[in-house]
């Protein structure tokens, strides 16, 4: 496979044309947005957390590349239903493998976001793709 | 649309165009196994083999620091560093050498003029104008410049074809203002501002100019002794010359009353643990041991394009551009931004509402190269309305070929990304 066909696998490009959980979240002032001024990206989240203290909905806002649009449909999918724990986990390792600050290969263990393995070799894709997700780290109890 | 250029003789004075790559190895090269077509030409230009040459015989040669060896070779170096200079004063048409500081590119140029001309003549409650197209390498220099001297930043706007209004600019006119500082072609929008003009204005009101020309002097000839500009900056790397090295061209009497911006070697005369006196232009400005190389590189660069002839240049590469033009708009999806009609070769564009990034991406599976992004003018995009637009940027050892092959790819990445 091409790095070309490597970054845009078939269920990136799916959650990219559909993508999941997004949302118009008016309600959220734009400057509470998450963006890269780098490529101009934009990505509200909206965390609700349930009385079982797990993510109950998330949901986002945006505007942004294909990869960045994917990984924040992606991600919503991802941590729906996850302890407020394992979601800060998991962004953690998630971000940790893309900057390859931790063994890309964590990423296998993570079911469809294995698709953003291919990303770790364009560095400047790095940070579409975790966009979505230091925005979870900030949106979660105790983020900052 | 059709490939209407083809069979359409390519050429730049009476070379072919196909013979002038020659003079390019890098554009021989293949990426992802398609030929590269080099189309980010604002960003750097790619470097002939004269001046690849050049460098290595130096290095092979008659490397050694110039200046103060007594010695063969730092003679050498000295007499071809210096001589670069003298053909960078003709190049530009400066009165004298002295006026020619090399730099490390435009950016350090304009910094220079921001710390040590803004020292001597920017006092609290002046006014530095610019305009709302300029890169971020002459917008920050002066923020930073204001926040020391207790200055204030205004803008000439951008009207909605891209170019400045200096009727406009005339009309509100702050009397305070004593640096106007501008871009002479827009890296984003391709506008060829009339800095003639905008000189004439200034000194008429007793405020001095500064171009920025790192997207001008690679593809027409400017004098700017015609220009009549206090200052004008470029970078070596985007006129086929090496990375690193750049130019402030600046009238002798004003770089005289500034005083000197870094402190080191070379640009003293005398110097006691208490206090030292300053060399003369243009060394005064020039601390340090010097990039060698790459005026060496610069100089030979210079004589390349004077080879080809820059109004051989210019017409070929205007030709070029009205092909990219008639390609681009109208084309499925396009959106082109500036509509100048003074352009030089640099298209900015969106494609439907698919992002800058993964338009960039897409091209560069197809071998093409362009530049994807905010370009270093992050407030000019706010005003255009869009996070980032895809840039194409022609040399003259572009085709028409490469043109077709973008246009085409562009139609592609819009199936791909729909």
């Amino acid at each position: 496979m091409s790095a070309f066909d490597e970054m845009y696998q078939e269920i990136v490009m799916d959650h990219y044309r559909t993508p999941r959980n997004a949302a118009r979240l008016d309600h959220i002032p734009q400057s509470m947005a998450h963006e890269n001024p780098t490529c101009g990206d934009s990505l509200k989240l909206e965390v609700i957390i349930g009385k079982d203290a797990r993510l109950e909905q998330v949901r986002f806002d945006g505007k942004g590349c294909a990869i960045s649009t994917a990984s924040a449909s992606l991600m919503t999918e991802t941590v729906t239903g996850l302890s407020v724990t394992e979601a800060r986990e998991l962004a953690g390792t998630f971000i940790r493998a893309l900057r390859g600050e931790a063994p890309i290969d964590a990423l296998d263990r993570m079911g469809d976001l294995v698709a953003f393995k291919g990303i770790a070799s364009f560095p400047v894709r790095v940070k579409c793709a975790t966009l979505a997700w230091h925005a979870l780290l900030v949106s979660l109890p105790g983020g900052n | 649309m059709d490939r209407i250029a083809t069979g359409k003789a390519q050429l730049i004075g009476t070379r072919t165009v196909e013979d002038v790559r020659e003079d390019f190895p890098i554009l021989d090269r293949r990426v992802g196994g398609k030929a590269l077509a080099y189309l980010d030409n604002a960003a750097t230009s790619q470097k002939p083999r004269e001046v690849l040459e050049a460098i290595r015989v130096y290095y092979e040669h008659s490397n050694a620091n110039v200046h103060r060896a007594l010695h063969t070779l730092g003679e050498e170096a000295t007499a071809s560093f210096e001589e670069a200079r003298k053909k960078i004063q003709r190049f530009v048409n400066a009165e004298k050498p002295c006026e020619i500081v090399y730099t490390r590119g435009t950016t350090e140029a304009i910094n220079l003029v921001a710390c040590a001309w803004a020292q001597r003549f920017l006092s609290e409650g002046d006014v530095v104008l610019l305009t709302e197209m300029e890169h971020h390498s002459n917008l920050v220099p002066w923020q930073l410049a204001c926040e020391r001297r207790g200055c204030r930043l205004q803008f000439i706007p951008v009207e909605p074809d891209g170019t400045l209004d200096l009727q406009k600019a005339e009309r509100s006119w702050d009397p305070h203002t004593r640096m106007v500082a501008l871009t002479h072609v827009s890296n984003v929008l391709g506008t060829v501002n009339d800095v003639k003009a905008v000189a004439a204005l200034a000194h008429a009101r007793g405020a001095a100019v500064l171009v920025d020309g790192a997207q001008a002097v690679p593809h027409f000839r400017v004098d700017v002794r015609d220009l009549d500009c206090d200052f004008y900056a470029f970078s070596s790397h985007k006129m086929c010359g090496p990375m690193g090295i750049g130019v402030l061209y600046g009238k002798e009497k004003v770089l005289d009353a500034m005083p000197p911006w870094m402190g080191g070697g070379e640009m003293i005369r005398a110097v006691t643990l208490e206090r030292s006196t300053w060399n003369d232009l243009p060394w005064k400005f020039e601390a340090g041991t010097p990039n060698v190389e790459g005026a060496i590189g610069l100089g030979v660069a210079i004589d390349y394009l004077h080879g080809l002839e820059l109004r051989h240049i210019a017409a070929w590469e205007e030709e070029l551009g009205r092909y990219a033009l008639q390609r681009l708009y109208g084309a499925p999806g396009v959106t082109l931004y500036g509509k100048a009609e003074h352009r030089g070769s640099a298209f900015s564009f969106t494609l439907g509402s698919v992002h800058a990034h993964d338009v960039a991406q897409f091209l560069d599976r197809e071998g093409i190269a362009v530049r994807a992004g905010h370009h270093c003018a992050q407030p000019l995009m706010r005003k255009l309305g869009v996070p980032a637009t895809v840039r194409a940027s022609l040399s003259f050892y572009n085709t028409f070929a490469e043109i077709d092959r973008l246009a085409e790819a562009l139609e592609g990445a819009l199936r791909f990304y729909a």
